[in-house]
């Protein structure tokens, strides 16, 4: 196959889009490779979990429910609750894919993490979206590739220095989580859902199995809903 | 736990969520109040995430100055708020977190 010279500038385009979000995401991976084993994970399965799944916050939540031995069915259905920001990814950006052939837009599927949501969101408010699925693949293989053999690294890195797991790097996924949180505190709904989420964190952080996050997740979901709700009937009555 | 049908199982879940607005091509529409519900979820799941691994990194509550997490955590919130720019966020809370942890 033979791309064109605006093709291989949209591919790079979306390639070096990515890097600045590498940054937070190479740590992530290093201490997921790291980590994995001590879960009680093969080294094989860490590394198809990151080919095959490629799903960063979730995979590191996963680690986490292996570790306390939840049953399989607990697992999939904390996935399922974790990804289902994706959805809303996906709801935005089909108006600008869904001319492409089903098996492109399968692959551009497979690739939508949260940062490559954040990097087409703003390549789709420019202008010329003819070939701007080769920013997206460009975007989305960057990812891929780190995520991949930096988990590869990562279980190497585990094995040579035993006691990396002790450094901290988990911070890496709560900076990251931090600076994607606070670009919605844009309404009282989403901040009085953001904040009844995190209190619910806490109060349910001890219930077995991780339960507490979909639980917080679910109330934060509820009370932003309310808020909606109550400050229009407010604007009915004036 | 059986390792393939924990990786065949998330690889479901996940690719499911994330194609089946892509596979019908926006011949499927969701009701409204389920497309108001599902902009909450990012965030919230996020927030529910963060809080319990910095306010209690040990597993046990811990508000104080010398919890590292939590105290760059703040001052990590406080650099999104002010530069609403992601890879400044990262970059700083990073360098204050290691700095911390290498104070204390």
């Amino acid at each position: 196959m033979i791309f064109t010279s605006i093709q291989k500038r949209e591919f790079f385009g979306g390639a070096k889009a990515s890097l600045p979000l590498i940054v937070g995401a190479v740590p992530f991976a290093l201490l997921f490779g790291t980590l994995a084993p001590n879960s009680g994970l093969s080294a094989l399965a860490t590394v198809a979990m990151s080919v095959i799944v490629f799903a960063g916050s979730a995979q590191f939540i996963v680690l986490a429910l292996i570790a306390v031995q939840a049953p399989l069915e607990i697992i999939i259905l904390t996935t399922f609750v974790v990804n289902l920001r994706h959805l809303l990814y996906a709801t935005a950006l089909v108006e600008y894919v869904k001319h492409l052939p089903l098996s492109l837009r399968a692959l551009l599927a497979f690739g939508l993490t949260d940062e490559t949501f954040a990097n087409m969101s703003q390549r789709y408010q420019q202008k010329d979206h003819t070939y701007a699925h080769y920013f997206y693949l460009g975007s989305m293989l960057t990812f891929y590739v780190t995520w991949v053999s930096f988990t590869i690294a990562g279980l190497l890195l585990g094995n040579l220095i035993p006691d990396m797991s002790s450094w901290g790097l988990e911070f890496a996924m709560s900076v990251t989580f931090i600076g994607m949180v606070v670009p919605y505190m844009n309404s009282k709904a989403m901040i009085a859902a953001i904040i009844s989420a995190g209190l619910s964190s806490l109060v349910f952080a001890d219930l077995p199995n991780k339960l507490g996050l979909i639980i917080s997740a679910v109330i934060g979901v509820a009370v932003g809903l309310s808020v909606i709700q109550l400050s229009k009937k407010e604007l009915s009555y004036e | 736990m059986n390792e393939f049908y924990l990786i065949f199982g998330m690889f479901v879940v996940t690719f499911a969520i994330r194609f089946v607005m892509f596979a019908f091509a926006g011949k499927m529409q969701f009701p409204s109040w389920l497309e108001k519900a599902l902009k909450f979820v990012p965030p919230a799941v996020l927030t529910a995430i963060i809080v319990p691994s910095v306010v209690m990194p040990a597993g046990v509550l811990d508000i104080s100055f010398t919890n590292v997490y939590l105290t760059a955590a703040l001052f990590s919130l406080a650099v999104a708020l002010l530069t609403k720019n992601l890879l400044k966020t990262i970059g700083l809370g990073m360098l204050f977190f290691l700095f911390l942890k290498w104070m204390l």
